[in-house]
């Protein structure tokens, strides 16, 4: 079997929603032409025509163009060794289509990436999440208008906008100090543990100034 | 205290012998320590690991839940390493991309370098008329990588669970490696060998007689590993039915390489899709019957031992020979794809232009989607190109088998206990260059 009566058993199966088989290269595509199918198309593919496998899950951003994203699958079958590459458009307004962890778990690192870097959601995904970049983070930059330098962004230097599991502990370190100083496990103070932290960070500073450059439990009460 | 979050996945059958589920919920005939035993199974610790820990070689976070030291849950959490290179690619030519590959996975640089540039001579419609000589080279440099990856995997594996000794081992057959990439390439590391269209340089003189040297030498180095660990009591407990990835759980969370064959599927890129010569070159896939730690790491001990045999029947098809006397091409003659040698751009009108329009605009490439995945140490590393035309990708997609092989944590590591983690993670032999990109 190859993958071109692969696709033409897809089209079969769906009709108008699958396009034509497109061949670069020796590598088929098709294209499906509603993306809210896409999952159907992707469980038709893995229980009826043996495409086991899901390579990837790429996007791509259009910039310009008006079903702006193109999310491209790209399935293989351990069975019959042949590939085939789904295609299926979105719209910038929409951004969203179903998505396939159910029919592949493998789909569901590859669909936070694409989230993460493109912004287009996956419905019904477990956890869709951030995944490369941190937790919080606003911007999407692999789309064609964010510029290649960067953006600068407001948050403050941590990374986890979820207070960490240790976060309290006795040897970790206070993020958003001003300085490493502010930031050193050993200065907590226990009667202020209970404080929030910018008022516990306020307090370091005073206690900073009360006592010059020395710092640390031992110092607090001398003079 | 009741639990409530006592459905958890058990790959490893590890909670069978736990107070189950069922025990605490309602009365049952043997619940002697019912009374005094419920809240240590409801409690729950939460454990960070990493990013800076010597057994997720690199810098992987993974936060685990426990009750006791059987690990409940586990969620990684990747992208310490960041660089966005999939970016970069869109605003470069395809051939000031090939640096950035060698930091992939950057224990296997030059398998790497090879894996981009046939994805994009696929794009240019030239990878078939790659000429022998390049070709040959080519597999002698996958090769090399993957034996250099898989001793670095070995070795941090063995002193991760335990047997310094090991990796010591491994490491002096590493650096006779790196003797001899330098040697080829000119670096160590950063190896950017290939060109789109064949190689940066042909052999030095004398490398092949340097690299059949070290082949005679790592056969017996892999022997003496394996002496070291296959019948290694204390390495076997640690690894035996620790880490066990079913056959389909394994196709089904898109795992690759030498984790996907430990897992007993018989499949390899380099067999079911050969690329390069590798169609004429004699060599067997290792596959394992249970798909645990230990069977991952035969086999990536057998796979070395392919590699020195692929690597021995390169060296003597080599076309041309080792000193190339009868002048073999290694790179594809077109001066509108592939740079021109830097001795004729220097004398030769016609050179001269085909290299100030390659380094200033890139070559013409067609419009057009490919994507070409190539059997890395560990395991398929794809590049989607997406071209708009022009020098540059318009999108280009790495598929990094790190990324892809690290999502099966959440499935494989509840159940087991703590220090399993490292045989764990050892045994599936990720690297987070790759992973983050």
């Amino acid at each position: 079997m190859t993958a071109r009566e692969l696709a033409q058993q897809l089209k079969t199966a769906f009709g108008d929603l699958i396009s034509e088989a497109e061949e670069f290269r020796g590598e088929i595509s098709v294209n499906v032409a509603n993306a809210e199918k896409i999952a159907e198309v992707c469980g038709h593919a893995k229980r009826e025509l043996g495409f086991d496998y899901l390579v990837d899950v790429s996007s791509i951003d259009n910039y310009g163009e008006d079903p702006r994203w193109t999310v491209v699958y790209h399935l293989y079958g351990y069975g019959h060794h042949c590939s085939l590459r789904l295609r299926t458009r979105v719209s910038e307004e929409l951004s969203e289509l179903p998505t396939v962890t159910t029919i592949w778990r493998t789909a569901d690192w590859h669909e936070r990436e694409a989230y993460d870097m493109m912004g287009i959601r996956f419905r019904g995904h477990p956890d869709l999440r951030r995944i490369l970049m941190w937790e919080g983070y606003p911007y999407f930059p692999l789309r064609k208008d964010f510029p290649l330098s960067g953006r600068p962004t407001n948050l403050p230097e941590v990374a986890f906008s979820k207070p960490a599991p240790l976060e309290g502990g006795p040897f970790v370190t206070i993020a958003g100090g001003k300085d490493s100083t502010a930031r050193e496990p050993r200065v907590r103070l226990p009667e202020t543990d209970d404080v929030p932290l910018n008022a516990r960070l306020e307090r370091r500073a005073d206690i900073k100034e009360a006592h010059g450059k020395s710092h640390g439990p031992g110092k607090v009460g001398t003079p | 205290m009741a639990t409530q979050e006592v459905h958890y996945p058990d790959p490893a059958g590890r909670l069978a012998t736990a107070p189950g589920p069922a025990a605490a919920g309602g009365p049952s005939p043997s619940t002697k320590g019912e009374d005094l035993l419920p809240d240590i199974h409801g409690e729950k610790m939460v454990l960070n690991m990493g990013p800076s820990h010597p057994a997720t070689h690199g810098v992987l976070r993974i936060v685990l839940e426990l009750d006791g030291e059987i690990i409940t849950k586990a969620t990684p959490d990747v992208g310490y390493l960041h660089r966005g290179d999939e970016k970069i690619a869109e605003n470069m030519t395809y051939t000031q991309f090939i640096p950035y590959t060698d930091r992939l996975d950057y224990l296997a640089p030059l398998a790497n370098n090879v894996a981009y540039a046939l994805a994009v001579e696929k794009l240019m419609g030239i990878d078939g008329k790659l000429p022998p000589r390049c070709q040959y080279i080519r597999v002698i440099c996958c090769e090399l990588a993957r034996i250099s990856a898989h001793l670095l995997g070995l070795g941090s594996f063995a002193m991760d669970v335990g047997a310094l000794t090991v990796f010591l081992f491994t490491f002096t057959e590493r650096e006779k490696i790196y003797n001899l990439i330098e040697a080829l390439t000119g670096a160590r590391f950063t190896t950017t060998y290939t060109r789109i269209g064949g190689l940066s340089r042909d052999l030095p003189p004398g490398w092949v007689g340097q690299c059949r040297k070290f082949l005679d030498e790592v056969v017996h180095n892999i022997d003496e590993t394996e002496q070291l660990l296959t019948r290694n009591k204390i390495f076997v407990d640690r690894t035996k039915d620790v880490g066990l990835i079913p056959r389909e759980v394994a196709i089904d969370y898109g795992l690759t390489g030498p984790n996907l064959r430990g897992s007993g599927v018989e499949f390899d890129m380099r067999k079911a899709h050969p690329y390069l010569v590798y169609k004429d070159l004699e060599f067997d896939i290792p596959i394992g019957s249970v798909g645990d730690a230990y069977d991952r790491y035969l086999i990536r001990i057998e796979e070395m031992r392919q590699s020195v045999r692929i690597l021995r029947q390169c060296l003597d098809k080599l076309p041309g020979g080792a000193e190339n006397g009868s002048h073999e091409p290694v790179n594809v003659p077109d001066g509108k794809t592939v740079l021109p040698e830097k001795r004729k751009v220097l004398t030769s009108m016609e050179e001269l232009i085909h290299q100030f329009i390659l380094v200033t605009e890139g070559m013409n490439a067609p419009p057009g989607e490919v994507y070409f995945g190539a059997e890395n140490p560990k395991g398929e590393l794809g590049f989607f190109i997406h071209s708009k035309g022009g020098g540059t990708p318009h999108r280009l997609k790495i598929r990094a088998p790190s990324f892809v092989n690290l999502s099966i944590l959440p499935y494989l590591m509840p159940g087991h206990m703590i220090s399993d983690t490292v045989s764990i993670f050892g045994s599936l032999d990720f690297v987070m260059g790759e992973c983050d990109r």
